[in-house]
């Protein structure tokens, strides 16, 4: 069976700032990391190829240096890693980095099961995954809780919904999106990193894909733009109540009505 | 295709470590020749702003799409079993308010199995049509049926923009339909407004919430975008109905499904307090555990949950699962109310992220304070008594109204 994964490298702290003046992000040091909720993807892979015969294989898209997340997933236990990085795929969103990411897919051949995270913690979409999954023409089961039952043709899944769970059964290929939880992620081995530190990574670039509509990645594949970044408005009431007891509390209640609570 | 240059000879000038440390994206490289721009590219231009002499963009026009052929603002309709998710209504609200300022109408989707009364319904909310598909097929929601009459609808409709609510089915269902039509998607939109040219302008937050992108889809039609629920209002219910209703059939072989639906469990409700809306915490100025009677009941009557700070763990009055602070939970709830909570940096550390910060404490000099949007210098024992009383007041006074 092969299982691919797809990881993405995102900044090491989402506690980001932006100048008011310049719409820049103040940002210091490049430190990044792989987006957590990945480590949960990779993780069910691996426990998967545990009970059985399979290939975890990982793949990112990002610039040279997200070759260190996949070099994270080799010390976790992943056998092969993939990196989609050419300046045609500069400046996607979230549809052209989807599109990119699915045609790198069927550049590795068969996947009977593709597995990603929930969300990034940069993006905080959770759409690539089933714009993956619907370029793939394939089914796809978002926030997977639990997985009850792998074989050759179907996967049977817990499905995480508002007031209830769906026991889903979906024939392969498809790709899931796993909760944080499904299982613990195991920390990178010191031994893996020995054993993996030659083992390459691989590059995919545009003139590996099977589309080669170039309007279909990067910017020119993007149908959104971004206007302008800023902060986030911020509460700055600062007040303070003195009084008795009980028309402190009348304050209160009637505060709670302008601010919408009842 | 529009896209960043890199001016060589300007590049020349600058040290390359500057110009490639400009980038938050790590997107320009230096391979000791030349300055390029890689796959880690989002576009932000804070390069060009810096460094405009070596960092231009160059705007290729694309074909123009004629945005007249798209007309209306859909609302997709998530429903559970036979109830509509208010967020639905919140959306038809949202978009009667936008459908206003450009003279669109605003259509409501509904898809599922016997929901004829849900689209009856409907009809009180103030939508020029409610659209339907009613078919055992979509008894449960499986994506491939759900995508296909998605498609179906927009292909008859062919509305400029759609809304759908941000629920399990909503995102994943919305980024499926919105890639069939290779256009834009914005989730969790926190604003939304409409230009004249019917461009959708969309504000979400990024990075965990500490940033805040305005997002438009200029050249793609329809227009996604996905919205919690609790963003926006809900309009009142007409009593009169409104708007027409109208059948719409799809092919059998579209809603076929390589997904079957074992079973469907009813989840125990056990939430924590990290989802909660609402937190009231409660401190050490209690003196007896029965007197939390007190936070349980203002936290019922708010529909939030009870937290609670270190010590009373300790004490044994609550559930370790309860805790806020760094060797608890963390929580960005919309309101907290901390009641006799003195304010250790441990558990500010918590909760100081929350949109209003209501403390009440009877230490003027309390550290809480500090972080407070409202600071209420009093005594709980007084104060909670009377604010409960008048909350139930405000609340039977409200039924009355509605009634």
């Amino acid at each position: 069976m092969n299982i691919t994964v797809c990881i993405k490298q995102v900044p090491g702290t989402s506690e980001v700032e932006i100048d008011e003046k310049t719409g820049v992000l103040k940002r210091e040091g490049v430190d990044s990391k792989m987006n957590p909720y990945d480590l949960y993807a990779i993780e069910t892979a691996l426990r998967i190829k545990a009970g059985q015969e399979a290939t975890v294989r990982v793949i990112s898209m990002g610039p040279p240096q997200a070759e260190s997340v996949i070099r994270e997933a080799y010390m976790m236990g992943a056998d092969d890693g993939y990196l989609l990085t050419d300046r045609k795929f500069a400046g996607a969103d979230v549809l052209a980095t989807a599109y990119a990411l699915s045609q790198g897919i069927r550049s590795l051949g068969n996947s009977d099961l593709i597995i990603c995270g929930k969300m990034t913690t940069d993006g905080d979409t959770a759409q690539v995954g089933p714009e993956i999954a619907e370029y793939l023409n394939i089914p796809h089961v978002s926030n997977v809780l639990r997985i009850h039952e792998l074989n050759a043709n179907a996967i049977t899944v817990e499905m995480n919904m508002a007031e209830s769970v769906e026991i889903q059964e979906v024939l392969l290929p498809c790709l899931i999106t796993v909760e944080k939880d499904i299982y613990t992620p195991r920390l990178p081995s010191f031994r893996l990193k020995l054993k993996t530190a030659d083992r390459p990574v691989k590059r995919i670039g545009f003139a590996d894909l099977e589309d080669k509509n170039e309007a279909h990645y990067g910017l020119k594949g993007s149908p959104t733009q971004v206007l302008r970044i800023f902060p986030p408005p911020v509460n700055t009431t600062s007040e303070r109540w003195e009084g008795e007891g009980k028309e402190l509390g009348e304050r209160l209640a009637q505060k709670l009505q302008e601010l919408k609570f009842i | 295709m529009s896209k960043i240059i890199v001016h060589q000879e300007a590049a020349k000038n600058k040290s390359s470590e500057e110009l490639i440390k400009v980038c938050p994206f790590n997107a320009i490289e230096f391979d000791g020749k030349q300055i390029s721009i890689n796959a880690g590219c989002r576009m932000c231009k804070i390069c060009i702003k810096r460094y405009p002499d070596v960092f231009e963009f160059i705007k290729e026009e694309a074909v123009k799409i004629d945005k007249s052929q798209w007309r209306g603002i859909a609302v997709y309709i998530d429903h559970i079993e036979d109830s509509i998710h208010p967020v639905s209504f919140e959306l038809i609200g949202k978009a009667r308010e936008m459908a206003a300022k450009i003279g669109h109408p605003v259509y409501c989707l509904l898809m599922g199995d016997k929901v004829g009364t849900m689209a009856e319904e409907l009809l009180h909310y103030g939508a020029d049509a409610v659209y339907v598909y009613d078919k055992p097929e979509l008894h449960h929601f499986r994506i491939e049926p759900y995508t296909a009459v998605f498609e179906d609808f927009i292909n008859r409709i062919k509305p400029s923009i759609v809304l759908v609510g941000g629920t399990t089915v909503g995102r994943s269902l919305a980024p499926r339909v919105a890639a069939r039509f290779r256009t834009g998607l914005t989730a969790d939109c926190t604003l939304l407004d409409v230009q004249e040219n019917t461009d959708l302008d969309q504000i979400r937050p990024a990075y965990g919430g500490n940033i805040m992108a305005h997002i438009h889809t200029p050249n793609h039609r329809p227009q996604f975008a996905t919205v919690r629920y609790k963003i926006f209002n809900a309009p009142e219910r007409r009593s009169e109905k409104s708007g027409k209703l109208k059948y719409f059939d799809i092919g059998d072989e579209k809603l076929a499904s390589r997904i079957r639906v074992l079973e469907v469990r009813k989840k125990e409700k056990v939430k924590s307090i990290e989802d909660s809306d609402v937190i009231i915490v409660a401190g050490r100025a209690f003196k007896k555990e029965e007197d939390l009677s007190m936070v349980y009941e203002l936290a019922d009557l708010l529909g939030g949950m009870v937290a609670t700070t270190r010590p009373l763990i300790e004490a044994g009055w609550a559930d370790p699962r309860l805790q806020i602070g760094l060797s608890g939970r963390t929580v960005k709830p919309k309101l907290i109310i901390t009641c006799g909570v003195s304010g250790a940096i441990q558990f500010v550390a918590g909760m100081n992220s929350a949109e209003t910060i209501i403390a009440i404490n009877a230490d003027p000099h309390a550290q809480i304070f500090s972080v407070a949007h409202y600071a209420v210098i009093g005594d709980i024992y007084e104060i909670l008594p009377e604010m409960i009383a008048r909350i139930k007041a405000e609340k039977i006074n409200n039924r009355n109204i509605y009634a």
